[in-house]
This record gives structure tokens, C-alpha cells and sequence, in this order.
């Protein structure tokens, strides 16, 4: 009786939805490439899968940790930061590393700051509290020159989205901005007009790429199977498709060593707020 | 020179005020039309933006509650994005979102109004903005037209739970009206062009029509100073407006004139006859004296008797001439008292046989109408010089085969005796000198005739009127008859 319903509750979950949870990276304004990549998922997993989208980082960290979802793309400041709760899937490989940069940006007319420390005094947009390149980052260089946002700019705000950083330091909204390099690359390839009313100001060091990862309880058959999806897209056309509208090389499996720098800064910022005083 | 617009002719200047007249009708009604419409855009864009106001107001709570700047920013820039937006038929030209100490949370235009500053440094509108956010009635949407400014605003707090925690400040350029404006305008434009091309020419039509009779009157009282029109040449308005009153009136001057004028001749032909009167009187009175003596002397002479027969020649001759020159004086000189009795129908007739034997000789037909009865106190020999000179005159200018008439008739108070013929007639240069001594214009006239006729009627206090054209003369001489002793 037991094995019975044990098994009936196998092929129940055989049958159920993957739910997959996304993040306001860049994907969020993109249904068409979402729907492409859900319906390549669902026939290399033979099992429908289910994107879930949120407006904050927050919300999708906190439903993996209650198992809603089995799988996500997240950043790399959760996941250092709610590692006990999850595994890592897959690292994309961004022109050919699973790494990227966090940007400083200001409005084109800006020509001469060089660093986020130059933009005393003015309004800033992070934009997710929960990113590393959007948030963590920049609250870590100003950590080291013993500042926070609140002391340091007139006004900053968040936006849920790189995209709209990049639209509100455009539109001079703010007169800076934090926001995931490969974002404003991608935004440069495919919406140039925008990008250009922004400059680059400040580049970051390499920091591991936002990865894919699973709730810590998922099976290991279907971990593996979508393992071996994400990793095997690479190697084929339709995947290769995806790939290049994703403006991406592939996924590789990666290690919590590539999240080591997030993890240093997370701790390091940490520190400077509980320092701070209420 | 160009003539000044005062000096222009009626004709033109009635056509070119009734044009300036139908314009400016024109442009009022354009006007007046374009201002009613540019309220009712006005009213429009004031309701729909005040319900956008108010929608947009409620959403911004959350964001403002929560600081949430971005979905701020969002929201405001909704209704610019939302093209085919209900709300918005004009789209709005800046939103800006103050916070509770009048500061900028966040605008449309950052760049203009950034995060925190004082608006007002950017635009003194925010003032008078400001001023309508102290004073919310109710927490309703306010309408603010600033002075001085090309702009519209609505102001529409942002409340929470009865505190308010901004304002939205919704302002519209009031050049956004213009492409709806110009498109009335050109409507306008054209149904005003049509309805002055249909106007002008009616109004230019009666203008000219009006000026008509005015010019007519003008030139015709051009021509006064050098003589007065006769009745035909003036033409005036026949009508009971102020037209026809003016050329009444004007005929009526005319007439005065002309009668003025008729007088001012007659005196001075009467002063000069009276004054050849006096002057032949006069020497008259100077000659009959020594005519007198002299024939007296030769009658006086003969009776001594001479038999020289040269004496005798002599003496008869210079009595003929002596004679001679008595009778002219006689008839130069108007007898003032003639013992004569009352004029009766008989006198007329017999003056008539007269005449007839003279018309018959000269075949001239003769008409004669006598409407004399009884006897008139008028000393008959006296009529009866005048109507005896008057007729032969005609009979003499009617020619062979001419007419001529006479006709004597009489009222209480006058007799009158009218003499006409036809034949040669008496030319305008001469009438002045008619009735003057010794003008005559007839083989064997002594053109004293007339003179005599005159003298007599002056006597007996009458009057005389000649009327000469191409064959037609008439003499019209009206005599008082001496009132009858009761
Ligand atoms: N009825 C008439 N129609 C046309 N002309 C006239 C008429 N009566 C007078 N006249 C003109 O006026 C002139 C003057 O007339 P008036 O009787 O004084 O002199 P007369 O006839 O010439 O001579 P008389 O002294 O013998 O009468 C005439 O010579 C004639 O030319
Ligand atoms: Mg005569």
C-alpha cells in the first residue's frame, strides 16, 4: 500500500509541472523568447515546465527556500547568501567565461565622473536590493570608503529591473546607476538607442556569472535532466538559437568558487551596516 | 498725391464703409466663434485632465508611501505613453510629482526639475502652484492659470488617509491648442471669405445706389454759381426719405432762386423805364413850353395876314414840323388825367372792328374771345389804347397766314386782357428792352408802340408779363378794376 502511493506520487511529480522561477533581469519585457525556451525545455525534459515570474528578487529566493519552485535563475548575492538552501545547476557562459561585471553608469551628458564615489550629493538607482551588480557592489564601495547610500546620495531608489536602471539614468531620472554589465551590453546590442543616452563610467572586477540553481530538496533525476538540457543547448541548433538571442555561449556546470568575491563583499557590507549606527 | 480718404467721393466712400463694415462684422463673428471654441477646448481639457488628476493621484499613493521613486516615475509617465489614453485628448505636457514640502519627488523632466529641488527655480508658475496646493477645497483637483504663462496647470493632491502626502502637477502648454485652434480658425476663415464674397458686392451694389441721388444733387448744385438748372436738368430721389426730402427741398431753393432772379431783372427793367419815364417826361415838359409860344406866333402871324407867298411857305412849313415834333412829344408823353367813361363790352368790340380791318389786310386769322359784360369802373379809352397797340403788334409778328388772339375777361378785382400770336417771337436779349421807346424791330414801326402800352398800364397800376418762344407770344396785362363806390 505504501510503495503504491509512493509511486502514484512519483508519477504525479513525473507528470507536474517544472517550475522554473526568473528574475527581472533582462528577461522580464521578453515573452517571445521566454515561450521558445520554455516549449525547447519541455520537449528535451519531456515534461511541461512552468516559468514563474516575480517582481523582486526577494520573492523567487523566498519561494525556492519554501520549495515552490524546483528551479531558478537567480543572482549571485543570493545564492551566497541563501546557500544552505540551494544547489547550483548551471553557470552561463558569457562570452565564453561564467563571469560578468557590475557597471557604473550616468547620462551620456555626464562626462566626468570615474567613480561611484564622485556622485556625492546626487540621486542614484540600484536596481534590486537583492542583486550583486545592482546593488551589493556598489554598496561595497561605498562600504569602503565608510559610506551608505542614505548618507551618501540625495536619493536613491530602485527600479526591480537593470533595464530601467539603465532607462532611468537615461532619462536623468538619476544621475547614476548600478546595473549588471551583461544587461547593458545585451540593451547595447539590441537597443542601442537607449544605451547611448548612458555612459560607462565605472567597470567592477569579474564576478561569477548570475547562476541557474535548484532547490536543495529537488530529485537528482530531475536535477540531472536539467542539467544536461541547459548544458547540452549549446550543441544544438535550436539551443545554439536561444543561446545567441539570450546573448549567451552555453552553460557549464561551475562551483560556489566562482561566488567566492559576492560572498566577501556580502559579509564585508554586512558589517559596515550593523556598524552603522540606527 | 493720392486723394485723401476724406476728400473721396460718396461713391466710393458709402461702398468702401459698408465693405469695412461687413469685415469687421465678419471678424467679430470669427472672433467671438474661435473664443468660444478655444473655452470649450478650454473645458474639455479642465474636465478630462482633472479626472486624469484624480486617477493618477490615487495611484500614486502606494509608490509615494512606499518611496518607490521608479514606480513614481512610471506611473506619471503613463498617460504619455497610453497614446489612445481617453484621459488624455491633449496630451499633457509635463507631470510632476511634488512632495509634502513643495519639493520635486519626481517629473516627466527630470532634467528640468530633478529629484528634490525647489521647482520654482525652474518655473515661477510654481508659485502660484504652490499657492492653489495650500488651499485645497476638499482635496479636489484645482485649475491654475498662472499669469504671464503660456501654460495650464491641474493640481491634485495625493492623500492618504486624509493626509496629504504630495501634490501631482499635471501642466498643459496652451500651444497644444493651437493645431485644434488654427483647424476652427481655417473654418472660420473660409465661411467669413464666403460670406464677404457674397456681402461685398451687395454692399458695394447699395452703396453706390445711395451715392447715387447725392451725386446727382452734388453736381447739379456745382452748377449754381454759373446759372440756375432749369427744372428738367435736376434729377433728385423722388421719394419720402431723407434723400427726397434734401432733393425737395433743394428743388424748392431752385425755384426760389430762379423766381429771385426773375424779380431782380424785372426791377431793374421797371426802374430804367421809369427812369427813361422821368427823363422823356422831363423833356417833354421842356419843349412843349417854347412849342407852344412858337406855334402860337405863327398862328398869330397868319392872321395879320402876309401875301409873300416865300413868307407863307416858310411859315407853313416850319408849323408842319412844329406839328410834328408836338405829336411825338404828345405820344411820348402819357396823358395823366383823359376825362373817360367806364369800360363797357362795346368799347371792346369797336376795338376789335378795328383790328380786324388791319388782320384781314395782312391775312392774318383773328380769334377773339370778349367775356366783358356790363360796364367796369377802368377808363375805357385807356384799355382801348393798350389792347388797340398790343393787337396791331401781333397781327404784325403773326405774319400771312399766322394766327393771332385776344381774349379780355375779368374777376372782382382785376380785368385782364391776354393778346398771343404766333410768327416771329421776341428773342431773351431783347425782352429786357421790350417795352423801352423807340425800339422798334419792324420796317415802319416807331417802337413806341409798346412804350405807350406800358406808360398807360403803370398808370392804371397794372402789371404786364410777356412770354416769347418760337412761335408762341403772349402778352398777359392785368389791370385793378377801382373798387365800385357803394
Ligand atoms: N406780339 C408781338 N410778337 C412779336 N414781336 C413783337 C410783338 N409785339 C412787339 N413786338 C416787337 O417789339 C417791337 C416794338 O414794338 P412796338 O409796338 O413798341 O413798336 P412798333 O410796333 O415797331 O412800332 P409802333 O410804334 O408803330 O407800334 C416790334 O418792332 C416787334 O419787333
Ligand atoms: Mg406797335
Amino acid at each position: 500500500m505504501l510503495s503504491m502511493a509512493a509511486l502514484a506520487l512519483r508519477a504525479n511529480a513525473q507528470d507536474a509541472a517544472v517550475r522554473f522561477g526568473l528574475t527581472p533581469v533582462f528577461l522580464d519585457d521578453h515573452a517571445g523568447l521566454l515561450k521558445a525556451w520554455r516549449a525547447y525545455l519541455e520537449s528535451r525534459l519531456g515534461r511541461p515546465v512552468q516559468f514563474v515570474q516575480r517582481g523582486t528578487y526577494r520573492e523567487i529566493s523566498d519561494m525556492l527556500r519554501r520549495d515552490k519552485l524546483d528551479f531558478a535563475w537567480i543572482c549571485g548575492y543570493p545564492f551566497v547568501r541563501w546557500r544552505r538552501w540551494l544547489r547550483l545547476l548551471a553557470v552561463p557562459l558569457y562570452r565564453g567565461q561564467p563571469l560578468y561585471r557590475a557597471y557604473l553608469i550616468v547620462p551620456a551628458t555626464d562626462t566626468t565622473t570615474r567613480s561611484i564615489l564622485d556622485l556625492r550629493g546626487k540621486v542614484f538607482a540600484f536596481s534590486d536590493p537583492d542583486s550583486n551588480s545592482g546593488y551589493l557592489y556598489a554598496n561595497y564601495r561605498l562600504a569602503q570608503a565608510d559610506e551608505r547610500p542614505a548618507g551618501f546620495f540625495s536619493k536613491s531608489f530602485f527600479t526591480w529591473a537593470h533595464r530601467k536602471v539603465v532607462e532611468a539614468v537615461a532619462a536623468v531620472l538619476a544621475q547614476g546607476g548600478s546595473v549588471d554589465g551583461y544587461v547593458w551590453d545585451t540593451l547595447e546590442k539590441f537597443s542601442p538607442e537607449l544605451t547611448s543616452r548612458t555612459r560607462v563610467a565605472d567597470r567592477s572586477p569579474e564576478f561569477g556569472f548570475p547562476p541557474l540553481v535548484a532547490r536543495a530538496s529537488v530529485t537528482h533525476a530531475e536535477f540531472d535532466a536539467m542539467s544536461r538540457v541547459l548544458l547540452g543547448m549549446a550543441s544544438d541548433g535550436e539551443g545554439q538559437d536561444l543561446l545567441n538571442r539570450l546573448n549567451l555561449d552555453g552553460f557549464t556546470p561551475g562551483s560556489d568558487g566562482l561566488f567566492e568575491d559576492i560572498d566577501r563583499m556580502m559579509r564585508a557590507v554586512d558589517r559596515s551596516d550593523a556598524a552603522a549606527p540606527a | 498725391m493720392l486723394p485723401r480718404l476724406r476728400d473721396l467721393s460718396l461713391r466710393y466712400k458709402i461702398p468702401l464703409r459698408g465693405s469695412l463694415l461687413v469685415l469687421v462684422t465678419a471678424a467679430a463673428v470669427t472672433l467671438s466663434l474661435m473664443f468660444r471654441e478655444y473655452d470649450q477646448l478650454r473645458d474639455d481639457l479642465i474636465a478630462s485632465s482633472a479626472s486624469m488628476g484624480r486617477v493618477l493621484a490615487k495611484t500614486l499613493v502606494t509608490p509615494l508611501v512606499h518611496d518607490d521613486v521608479w514606480r513614481a516615475f512610471e506611473i506619471i509617465n503613463s498617460p504619455f505613453h497610453a497614446s489612445g489614453h481617453e484621459l488624455a485628448p491633449q496630451t499633457a505636457e509635463i507631470v510632476t510629482v511634488l512632495d509634502s514640502r513643495g519639493m520635486v519627488y519626481v517629473s516627466t523632466q527630470p532634467t528640468q526639475y530633478p529629484i528634490l529641488a525647489d521647482p520654482m527655480r525652474t518655473n515661477r508658475d510654481f508659485s502660484e502652484l504652490q499657492h492653489a496646493i495650500d488651499h485645497y477645497r476638499e482635496f479636489e483637483p484645482t485649475v491654475v492659470e498662472p499669469l504671464r504663462s503660456d501654460k495650464l496647470y491641474v493640481v491634485a493632491p495625493i492623500v492618504s488617509d486624509g493626509v496629504q502626502l504630495g501634490s501631482l502637477v499635471i501642466g498643459y502648454s496652451k500651444s497644444a491648442f493651437a493645431p485644434r485652434f488654427y483647424a476652427i480658425a481655417k473654418r472660420a476663415g473660409v465661411v467669413t471669405l464666403f460670406v464677404i464674397a457674397v456681402l461685398l458686392p451687395a454692399s458695394w451694389y447699395w452703396g453706390q445706389r445711395f451715392a447715387r441721388p447725392l451725386m446727382n444733387l452734388a453736381r447739379s448744385m456745382e452748377q449754381v454759381s454759373t446759372r440756375i438748372p432749369a427744372e428738367a436738368e435736376v434729377r433728385v430721389e423722388e421719394s419720402r426719405d431723407e434723400m427726397g426730402q434734401v432733393g425737395a427741398a433743394y428743388k424748392a431753393m431752385l425755384q426760389e432762386l430762379r423766381e429771385k432772379e426773375l424779380l431782380k431783372r424785372e426791377i431793374v427793367v421797371s426802374e430804367r423805364l421809369a427812369a427813361v419815364g422821368r427823363l422823356s417826361a422831363g423833356i417833354a415838359h421842356e419843349i412843349n413850353n417854347p412849342l407852344g409860344g412858337m406855334l402860337n406866333a405863327i398862328n398869330t402871324f397868319k392872321h395879320h395876314g402876309s401875301d409873300d407867298p416865300v413868307t407863307v411857305k416858310t411859315l407853313s412849313l416850319l408849323e408842319r414840323g412844329l406839328l410834328q415834333i408836338r405829336d411825338t412829344v404828345a405820344a411820348l408823353l402819357v396823358e395823366a388825367r383823359i376825362e373817360s367813361h367806364p369800360l363797357t363790352r362795346q368799347d371792346i368790340e369797336d376795338t376789335r372792328t378795328l383790328v380786324l380791318a388791319d388782320a384781314n389786310g395782312k391775312s392774318v386769322r383773328f380769334e377773339w374771345e370778349n367775356d366783358v359784360v356790363g360796364a367796369l369802373q377802368i377808363p375805357s379809352t385807356l384799355v382801348r389804347q393798350i389792347l388797340i397797340n398790343l393787337m396791331l403788334n401781333a397781327v404784325d409778328a403773326a405774319g400771312a397766314n399766322g394766327v393771332a388772339s385776344g381774349h379780355v375777361y375779368h374777376d372782382s378785382r382785376d380785368l385782364h386782357i391776354v393778346v398771343a400770336n404766333n410768327g416771329t417771337h421776341i428773342p431773351p436779349e431783347r425782352m429786357e428792352y421790350l417795352f423801352e421807346p423807340f425800339s422798334s424791330h419792324r420796317a415802319g414801326g416807331h417802337g413806341l408802340g409798346l412804350w405807350v402800352t406800358y406808360q398807360v398800364i403803370r398808370q392804371l397800376s397794372g402789371d404786364v408779363a410777356v412770354a416769347s418762344e418760337p412761335d408762341h407770344t403772349s402778352f398777359h396785362v392785368t389791370l385793378p378794376l377801382e373798387t365800385q363806390p357803394a
